[in-house]
């Protein structure tokens, strides 16, 4: 597939990645010759210096061939002209990046009137899964399936964790029968689990099964389950502001510390509920004075990865509370993995996984459609829903009699409301959504998981 | 460097150099000689190794500039070594430095030969050392980044040590996909050639040997007068296919893509278009009074002009007894050379857009000191570090040259000969002037001599930096 990334920012520039890795043929535009020459040194991509609303610089990327256009540059209004502009020149596909607050109750407006195949804000996708988070602080991270029906859950196994040493053929006599060990990451290698697997400390566990199941699960394992009831956030800017937002509408008290008077002003005005504390989060005392060791939950959200983490690991020391990092770059993430900081989110990675989701789906097959993708553990593993559409080669089939990939798992198969955890005698048959864990392989279609 | 994808890399070279042996063998078996077992035997051992050596487990399968650099040189090298085995084994070249030179004279596409008489030759030595001309003419490696397991930046890495010019560009965004339509214009051309070449009565044998000299921009002949006993019609044929081999590859890929326009506004290819038609005008005026007619004249003119602008070192004439004016036109030729992205090699005419641009744009600040002005190619200003690397090139180029022409001058021959052969083997021509000229041949130097031009040849293919590099001692280093 041809696609045109505009704006080879840090977002721009995680797309492009992402989206040759893929294999798609990727063009890239930003008026700065310095990031175009990293870009094209880095990946297998083109590169174009020039303003994307340009036409001309358009026609030269190839307009009238591409499949797909994304504006990530730094300004709303260009991106969305920048759309405009691609969709009367081309037939591809547009997806704007769109953050300003203010228009985020005008993006159906956008998407209907400009043709947009998607906007995407990914702020407020990160707000949305930290509130997801907050909601249910036993997990680290929470991916939502099936329209929400099943969700993926990953915690981490401490040590005195009752599940720490036990031997996975167990879960399901001694926790709960429902709950599926999709994956486990550990010290950084994926394993999908087979059934002489046993857990270990620190490793972080995916399980797939319905929210009810997943609370009494947690609950046998002896993980704190209840929703926290006040939050506390470090740093005011589009995510706070998104969150607090989600946030105080599920009746969570929130305080937001936040250094810039003028910021805070506008958070008051934009959040009456919210208790906003103009000072630097990095100040322990001030951070004490606010009641950080009676707090439930603790975002970590200011604008500099570094300050973020040192912010975490003193709340680490002196709260019991739900920690969550926002951390923007993706260096040295060997060295932040062993930091043990309990729940990392990532913007760039939230919004790339959004659009490489789009980017597979866009390939329509005939016989599957791919709903939901989520990459696991920093992109090392794939957890991808299909909806099976129409007959192929593997529905009506005993799982047992397919011969599949290595490294592929089927979790889950949801069917008229019943979760089933698939053994060898179930099928998959049409209108399922199936979930499937995969590493090692990129998989755009249901068809691709059977061995050739 | 990181060994072990490098010599992974070297690897599937030779497994590819196997391959390609596997072509002679086949002309051995038509044409009945007994030395079929020859090409063989190498061909076998060559993929033996290459299997050998990308067996190796690999730690890292990312490849930085330095190992691009590294491996584009010692792959090179690698194949040659092999590559001119079986001329010993044959006997067509009983002395391997002979034999090295001459391999390494054909996949730099050189063409200077150390053989006497050509025509004593077995067809599978002819058709080997000119099929030579046609792997290195687009590249080894840019034949096997269409197959070999690399991702991302990799690859661009190789690419850009390997392929000929000031900046290299992709023309599609994945390098895989750019090398496929390389070769696939090459395949192209070199197709057409030969079926123009067998329909206007060229012996077939000819013909294939002929056609991958010219599309390599080689110079390997089978006959001892180059092209000259060839009909003209052939003669012009030729003409026109070695300057097109001379053109930009981006332009015909501009063509095929119906961006006619862009593809006549390129810059490099007009002025190399002017350069050949000034002196093909200039050497028809100089030796009109030395043949019969002015078609002759100009056949003759155009022929030598495009053979060696091209870098291809064919002849249909001896232009060693040309005027002066005319052989010193034939000479500045030789370091002019051909397009950037082209097969051909010699210094390439956007760097000499570039600099006498540079030199213009320098004049001006003199007159006018606080002047901002860029040097602009193709309706783009370019970028400091093309016009850096430019500068740095031509001042390495004239290093190396002077100093192969101090070793060489050991020999003892004269100034014509030892500049020319320099001249001719730095730029992958062929043939120089007096001793070196196009019916005589390089057998009379030392074979220290050879070793020197053997490198000044590669190091003019690979535009000298990745092979300079393995001069430098952390190349070697381990990370």
């Amino acid at each position: 597939m041809n696609i045109i990334v505009v704006g080879c920012g840090k977002v721009g520039f995680t797309l492009v990645e992402q989206l040759s890795m893929e294999g798609h043929d990727v063009t890239a535009i930003d008026e700065r010759a310095d990031r175009i020459n990293k870009v094209k040194d880095e990946f297998d991509v083109m590169g174009i210096v020039g303003n994307g609303v340009s036409y001309q610089v358009q026609v030269d990327a190839g307009i009238t061939d591409t499949d797909l256009l994304i504006a990530a540059t730094n300004s709303d209004e260009q991106n969305l002209l920048c759309c405009l502009i691609a969709k009367k020149t081309g037939h591809c596909q547009t997806i704007a990046r769109v953050r300003n607050p203010v228009y985020h109750k005008e993006l159906e407006f956008f998407k209907n009137e400009f043709g947009l195949a998607m906007i995407i804000n990914p702020e407020y996708a990160t707000a949305d899964e930290i509130s997801r988070i907050f909601q249910f602080p036993s997990a680290i991270k929470i991916a939502p399936f099936a329209n929400g029906n099943i969700e993926m859950l990953h915690f981490r196994i401490t040590k005195d964790s009752p599940l720490n040493g036990e031997h996975i053929t167990n879960i399901r006599t001694r926790f709960n029968k429902n709950i599926l060990v999709a994956a486990v990451d550990r010290k950084g290698e994926m394993i999908i689990p087979n059934g002489d697997f046993s857990f270990e400390e620190d490793d972080t566990v995916s399980i797939i099964g319905k929210r009810q199941e997943a609370i009494d699960f947690f609950n046998k394992c002896g993980l704190i389950t209840n929703r926290i009831h006040n939050a506390m956030i470090a740093g005011g800017g589009k995510i706070s502001y998104y969150l607090a937002k989600n946030l105080l509408k599920a009746g969570i008290s929130v305080t937001i510390i936040e250094m810039n008077r003028a910021r805070c002003e506008q958070l008051t005005e934009l959040l009456p509920k919210a208790t906003i504390i103009c000072g630097d989060a990095t100040d322990e005392t001030l951070l004490e004075q606010e009641g950080l060791n009676r707090t439930q939950g603790f975002a970590a959200l200011t604008g500099v990865d570094e300050e973020n983490i040192l912010i975490t690991l003193y709340a680490r020391k002196n709260s019991n509370a739900k920690i969550i990092t926002k951390i923007n770059r993706i260096n040295f993430s060997s060295v932040i993995d062993e930091l043990h900081l309990d729940c990392v989110v990532n913007p760039r990675m939230i919004m790339a996984d959004h659009i490489v989701r789009h980017a597979r789906t866009f390939k329509k097959s005939l016989e599957s459609d791919v709903e939901n993708l989520y990459s696991l553990h920093g992109g090392k593993a794939e957890a991808i829903e299909f909806i099976i559409k129409e007959h192929s080669a593997l529905t009506d089939i005993l799982l047992k009699d397919l011969t599949m990939k290595n490294n592929i798992l089927i979790c889950s198969i949801y069917r008229n409301g019943q979760i089933i955890i698939p053994s060898g005698q179930d099928t998959i048959q049409i209108g399922d959504s199936v979930i499937v864990v995969v590493t090692g392989h990129r998989i755009s279609d249901i068809n691709e998981i059977i061995a050739k | 460097m990181n060994y072990s994808i490098v010599l992974y890399i070297v690897g599937y070279v030779l497994k590819f150099e196997g391959i390609f042996l596997l072509l002679p063998t086949i002309v051995s078996i038509i044409y009945q000689e007994h030395n079929f077992y020859c090409y063989l035997i190498v061909a076998a051992i060559s993929f033996c190794i290459g299997s050998l050596l990308c067996h190796f487990k690999k730690t890292k399968m990312q490849l930085f500039p330095r190992d691009g650099f590294a491996s584009v040189a010692l792959s090179w090298i690698v194949l040659s070594i092999f590559g001119a085995i079986p001329f010993v084994l044959t006997g067509d070249i009983p002395s391997y430095t002979d034999a090295l030179f001459e391999t390494i004279s054909g996949f730099t596409t050189t063409g200077a030969s150390i053989i006497p008489d050509v025509e004593a030759l077995t067809h599978s030595g002819l058709f080997w050392r000119s099929f030579t001309h046609w792997v290195g003419g687009m590249g080894v490696l840019v034949f096997i980044m269409a197959i070999l397991p690399l991702t991302g930046s990799s690859t661009m890495n190789l690419m850009k040590a390997e392929s000929p010019g000031p900046s290299v560009d992709k023309l599609v965004p994945h390098v895989k996909d750019t090398a496929k339509i390389l070769y696939g214009i090459y395949i192209g051309i070199t197709a057409i050639e030969l079926v123009l070449l067998i329909l206007f009565k060229m012996p077939v044998f000819d013909a294939f040997t002929l056609t991958f000299g010219t599309v390599g921009t080689g110079g390997f002949g089978v006959l001892g007068d180059s092209i000259a006993s060839y009909s003209p019609t052939l003669q012009i044929i030729i003409t026109i296919f070695m300057i097109l081999s001379g053109v930009n590859y981006t332009a015909y890929f501009l063509i095929l893509t119906k961006r006619i326009k862009s593809a006549i506004k390129m810059e490099e290819v007009r002025w190399y278009f002017i350069i050949i038609l000034t002196s093909v005008a200039v050497i028809t005026l100089n030796t009109m009074h030395m043949f019969h007619s002015i078609g002759e004249t100009l056949r003759h003119a155009s022929f030598q002009v495009g053979s060696i602008i091209t870098t291809t070192g064919y002849a249909t004439y001896d232009f060693d007894t040309w005027p002066t004016l005319s052989k010193t036109i034939l000479v500045m030729l030789m370091f002019v050379g051909a397009c950037a992205g082209s097969t051909g090699g010699g210094m390439k005419v956007s760097r000499f857009v570039i600099l006498f641009r540079t030199i213009k744009k320098e004049l001006s600040l003199l007159i006018h000191p606080r002047e901002v002005r860029k040097v602009r190619m193709d309706d783009h200003a370019v970028s400091h570090e093309v016009i850096r690397s430019t500068n740095v090139y031509v001042a390495v180029y004239l290093f190396v040259f002077f100093t192969s022409l101090l070793l060489i001058s050991i020999d003892n021959f004269n100034f014509t000969t030892n500049f020319t052969a320099i001249a001719a083997t730095l730029n992958n021509i062929g043939p120089g002037l007096d001793l070196v000229g196009p019916t005589q041949n390089f057998s009379i130097y030392s074979g220290f001599s050879k070793y020197v031009m053997m490198f000044d040849m590669l190091a003019g293919r690979l535009e000298l930096f990745p092979m300079l590099i393995l001069f430098h001692p952390s190349c070697w280093r381990r990370r």
